[in-house]
């Protein structure tokens, strides 16, 4: 549960930095700050949307990190077989950066009002993400057929768990993806969509950066053996 | 009014159902009466806090209650008397929490003369095993679990050969000798219980959980399971019996050992 | 939107804002049913929750039937009466607590007493109920499905979660429960993410996070730490429906299994636990917390007197929150965890003792020189501080691990966390349902039935679980269908059994009291009028009664002041709203 702990506490971190910004050692029943605080408002606050998806990813993380906890405290036991990694996953990985990449450019041509690298960027960063799930689905069938089945072994169970919730976020980003399309191809404005390309693009960065850290953990696995041994030491 | 006198029957009745109660623990058998006077101590500080904040409550329910022309004093916070509440709180938590730990500290260090010995839980009955003339107990394995090795011991480990087995039996324990219990399940999670022995822990298929204790004064007493454990949990009972040691010897003679049982 | 709730106030209709439009029903249909307001959502989310309320309420009936009088009721074999406290405490737990504070109370508070319009996020609010009536709708399936709904216990702890030995284990019950605990949680996430964000960005003007009523600080704090803490329990629920379904070994050990040896091998159980735990220790602030804030503002608003110590009260609630994740091993401190542990989590759980007996404080100094007005609100409110009072003592025994060890597992638990989590938000959902059901109907519920329905409840629950303690003491452990004959249980512990379950089918009826005054006082209830409270806070300062779409009419209410001016020296009123300028201010 270390890790978890260790997200946690970030979470924690980022929450107790905002609240000790909003003045919670203010007298609320003082009227004298009425005036000030009904002024201009300062900065403008972000849009709402970004702070919803921020908060989603911080869940999403937790959910990830709680699944690596369990990961790490199962390693542990003696009769951990590490399955073998195809070399299919580093091509996946590949394709991934190019979806994530692909949606930057769809980000920033909304930014600058270019409607053809919109277009070309979403485009292209669905098709490299449906790429990539289907490089997963390919790498499930070869170890399956080489015997790696779920029911063998806990590590070959935590395989198929945490590459299936991973692809499945994807495939809920590939529906906001493809609404935020339907809405180009139907004529909005890039202005408009302005929003909701960037809030893709944010969340196919946070997808990239979760598959690598996981990939990391799934592939890697022994060489961190240490830190897992840390970790969960006091749980064995 | 009403409301204040109901919520002062409370507070009272309280205190009064808890000296006049015929529920309450069983007489002690074992090593463990610190984890009783901790207890007690527990009951006294939260008590006086019940008795206090519920009559506090009652009396401002009277006080304060409404009538024509009241009027409540303004008065947002008033910090010297809050950290002062917090202090005393803190310190009756310490008072609580000090001797719980120190007591603690010392149910997780078990001696080392305890004589190891072992019980096994599975839907719905004990089993135990003891160490035979070596004072060691073998191996065992789930994987090895048959009809004729219900305790799944390994029958090649010398340490085992001697082990005393005993499937759904009553224990037998001597009085004044330290023991570890040795917790195993075999199928799922059970809770090895006497009331008496005040101590207890989980056992857990695939992991050794234990505790330790000695038993203080002898009997027969009745053992329970406390972790659900399926549709025959209630039924799920034992008996461990303490004697005194030339007693026990007598008894122990008459057990089988694991090699007589494998020689079947 | 976050920039409508700075720029609204200056008479600029919500409506014209470019990106803001409001929801607009079209019908009927898309009024009541599939409404977006999350006013609609709210009392949605409420009448569901009270209903599957009512199914746990009869299962509580017959399970104090087999404890009060074993061997009477035929139809209640060990299997069914496992099956009917699993039950029992799921649905109070998650499918009512959980989704009322936060479904119920939060869709309709929120934006009422923010100055909001509505939630920010509509849609997603209204797919958040849809999903939780499918997982409640899931849940009630498991009782008609072969072998009835599971009897793991509401820990639902492997392995015998999924065995033959447990009650749905092999049949569809464990399945359904694990469904429906997903799907519950992909629908209270949507509803989460609405509740956050609002909070965070859809505060009318003047609305400083320490304006805020304190129920708000509740719902708020709770709900974040709902999302923190309900991914541990998906994770752990996936991986149990893997187990079951497909046979992985991610909880399951090597075991034997009525003479079997299973095909699993090399899981850990104990993992399972630490998962349930790390949701479910931050569960029971999850109810806590929304009854905290609400009993705060019931208390302030009948005693016509400014919480006492309001920084404090949200330090508090906010320093819970965060320290109730990292107590949940205390519930572990028999599962044969390392012995280490229980110093660490002893100490935090303790250690959480002092804000939360702050908070017991600033109540009691609230109604200190006070104007107690002993409505029903109040009294919910007063028999709240009694059972949550003698609930959190309780649990000071069973966190000091070395007290824990003889008493866990017994009926001592069960009377404690039904006191402290049971009874005690029970209380304060009576107290506010009593409190809001004018503003919600434009009605006030009958005095006469709240009276007795109050001293029944409160008298007869404290009556039910203040004696079971002493059972527990004694050593009747708990999830016993039937003691029987126990050498340590004498006759009288018989008596005072069935005296309880006695007293249990009494408060039971005092509920379906309840119940009818709900439905009676809709039509024939007193005339209530915008603020019969008198109250500061802004749902009570809505332009109509019920509120009317879109809350406010056209313009935003402009706070000037926090909720808690009550009996201010020198005003004409003893309240002042939220949304009254101060004397110079005003033009």
């Amino acid at each position: 549960m270390i890790v978890t702990l260790l997200v946690f506490a970030v979470l924690v971190a980022v929450a107790a930095w905002w609240l000790a910004r909003q003045g919670l050692t203010a007298r609320p029943w003082l009227e004298g700050q009425a005036a000030a605080e009904l002024a201009a408002p300062g900065i403008p606050p972000l849009p709402t949307a970004k702070i919803g998806l921020g908060i989603f990813l911080a869940v999403a993380t937790l959910l990830l990190s709680l699944l690596v906890s369990a990961y790490a405290m199962r390693m542990e036991m003696a009769d951990w077989r590490p399955l073998p990694q195809p070399l299919l996953l580093w091509a996946n990985t590949f394709v991934l950066v190019l979806s994530s990449l692909a949606l930057h450019w769809a980000a920033r041509s909304a930014r600058r009002g270019h409607r053809a690298g919109v277009q070309d960027g979403l485009l292209a960063g669905g098709l490299t993400a449906l790429l990539f799930l289907a490089g997963q689905l390919l790498a499930w069938r070869q170890l399956a057929a080489a015997g790696y089945r779920p029911a063998a072994n806990p590590a070959d169970a935590f395989f198929y768990l945490i590459t299936a919730a991973h692809g499945l976020h994807l495939l809920g980003g590939l529906a906001a993806l493809g609404r935020a399309g339907a809405r180009l191809a139907r004529g909005a404005t890039t202005a408009r969509l302005r929003l909701s390309v960037e809030l893709c693009a944010t969340y196919w960065h946070f997808l990239l950066l979760a598959w690598l850290c996981l990939f990391a953990l799934l592939a890697h696995a022994p060489s961190i053996a240490w830190l897992a041994a840390l970790c969960t030491a006091p749980f064995r | 009014m009403a409301v204040a006198l109901i919520m002062v029957l409370v507070a009272i009745g309280s205190v009064v159902f808890h000296w006049l109660s015929p529920w309450w623990w069983t007489p002690i058998a074992s090593n463990w009466e610190y984890i009783d006077q901790t207890l007690i101590i527990t009951f006294w500080i939260t008590g006086i806090a019940f008795v206090a904040v519920v009559g506090f409550m009652a009396w401002c329910i009277f006080r304060y209650r409404h009538r024509p022309g009241q009027q409540a004093h303004y008065e947002p916070e008033n910090k010297r008397l809050e950290v002062w509440l917090t202090v005393a709180t803190a310190l009756g938590v310490a008072a609580m929490l000090a001797p719980g730990l120190f007591v603690w500290s010392q149910f997780v260090s078990v001696p080392d003369d305890a004589t190891e010995i072992e019980v096994v839980g599975k839907q719905w009955q004990w089993s135990y095993r003891l160490p035979g003339e070596d004072g060691k107990l073998g191996t065992s394995d789930v994987r090895l679990i048959s009809d004729t090795n219900p305790l799944g011991l390994n029958p090649d480990d010398p340490n085992g050969r001697d082990d005393v087995v005993i499937e759904a039996g009553d224990l037998h324990l001597p009085v004044g000798r330290p023991v570890k219990v040795l917790l195993r399940a075999i199928d799922v999670l059970h809770d090895f219980y006497v009331p008496e022995f005040r101590a207890k822990m989980d056992m857990i298929p695939g992991s050794v959980t234990y505790f330790w204790f000695t038993p203080t004064r002898t009997g027969t007493f009745e053992s329970l399971c406390a972790e659900l454990c399926g549709v025959g949990h209630a039924v799920m009972r034992g008996r461990v019996v303490v004697q005194t040691e030339e007693e026990y010897q007598a008894w122990l003679q008459g057990q089988r050992t694991f090699a007589q049982l494998a020689a079947r | 939107m976050g920039d409508v709730a700075h720029t609204a106030g200056t008479a600029v209709p919500h409506d014209d804002i470019d990106g803001a439009e409001l929801y607009h029903p079209h019908s009927w249909l898309t009024k009541y049913v599939f409404s977006q307001d999350a006013k609609v959502i709210g009392v949605q989310y409420a009448l569901t929750a009270i209903a599957i309320g009512m199914v746990a309420l009869v299962l509580s009936w017959l399970m104090r039937l087999q404890l009060g009088f074993p061997g009477t009721f035929d139809f209640i074999d060990p299997a069914a009466y496992y099956q009917f406290i699993t039950m029992h405490g799921m649905i109070m737990v998650v499918y009512l607590l959980t989704a009322l504070f936060l479904g119920g109370f939060g869709n309709y508070l929120i934006p009422l007493m923010l100055g909001a319009r509505d939630m920010v996020f509509p849609y997603v609010n209204m797919l958040s109920y849809w999903i939780y009536l499918l997982a409640v709708l899931v849940l009630v399936a498991s009782f008609f499905a072969p072998g009835g709904p599971t009897g793991a216990g509401w820990t639902l702890y492997p392995p015998q979660a999924i065995l033959s030995g447990t009650p749905g284990g092999q049949d569809w019950g464990i399945i359904l429960m694990l469904l429906s605990l997903c799907l519950f949680i992909i629908g209270f996430t949507m509803g989460g993410l609405n509740y956050t964000v609002t909070v965070l960005q859809a505060r009318t003007r003047g609305m400083t996070l320490m304006r805020m009523p304190l129920t708000i600080w509740g719902i708020f704090t709770a709900t974040v730490m709902a999302l923190l803490a309900f991914p541990a329990l998906f994770v752990g629920a996936v991986m149990m429906l893997l187990d079951r379904l497909l046979g992985t070994s991610f909880f399951m050990p090597a075991l034997v299994e009525m003479g079997q040896q299973l095909s699993y091998g090399g899981g850990s159980p104990i993992l399972f636990q630490h998962l349930f735990w790390f949701f479910g220790h931050p569960e029971v602030y999850i109810v806590a917390l929304p009854a905290f804030g609400i009993v705060s503002d019931l208390i302030a608003t009948h005693a016509r007197r400014n919480i006492f110590g309001y920084r404090m009260m949200v330090w508090a609630i906010v320093i819970i929150g965060a320290l109730s994740f990292i107590v949940w091993a205390h519930h572990m401190y028999v599962s044969g965890m390392h012995p280490w542990f229980g110093f660490f989590f002893a100490t935090t759980t303790l250690i959480i003792a002092i804000p939360t007996a702050i908070k017991v404080y600033n109540w009691l100094l609230t109604l200190w020189r006070g104007n107690i007005h002993l409505n029903l609100p109040m009294l919910f409110a007063l028999g709240f501080i009694v059972t949550f009072v003698n609930g959190g003592l309780t649990g000071l025994f069973l966190g000091n691990v070395v007290v824990d060890v003889p008493l866990s597992d017994t009926m001592f638990v069960v009377a404690h966390f039904h006191m402290v989590m049971g009874v005690a938000p029970v209380m304060v959902i009576y107290g506010a349902l009593y409190h809001w059901y004018p503003k919600v109907t434009g009605r006030m519920l009958d005095d006469m039935m709240g009276k007795i329905h109050f001293w029944v409840t409160f008298l007869g629950a404290y009556l039910i679980f203040f004696p079971m303690h002493y059972l527990g003491l004694l050593g009747v452990p708990r999830r016993y269908h039937d003691i029987g004959q126990t050498s340590f249980v004498p006759d009288s512990a018989h008596t005072l059994n069935a005296f309880i379950s006695v007293v249990a089918l009494v408060v039971g009826a005092a509920q379906l009291l309840f119940l009818f005054n709900l439905f009676w006082s809709l039509r024939r209830g007193k005339e209530a009028g915008p603020n019969p409270w008198n109250a500061t806070t802004l749902e009570w300062q809505t332009p109509e009664t019920p509120p009317g779409h879109g809350n406010w009419g056209r313009e935003l209410p402009v706070v000037y002041r926090w909720a808690y001016d009550y009996s201010v020296p020198g005003a004409a009123r003893d309240f002042t709203p939220q949304n009254e300028p101060p004397p110079a201010a005003a033009p």
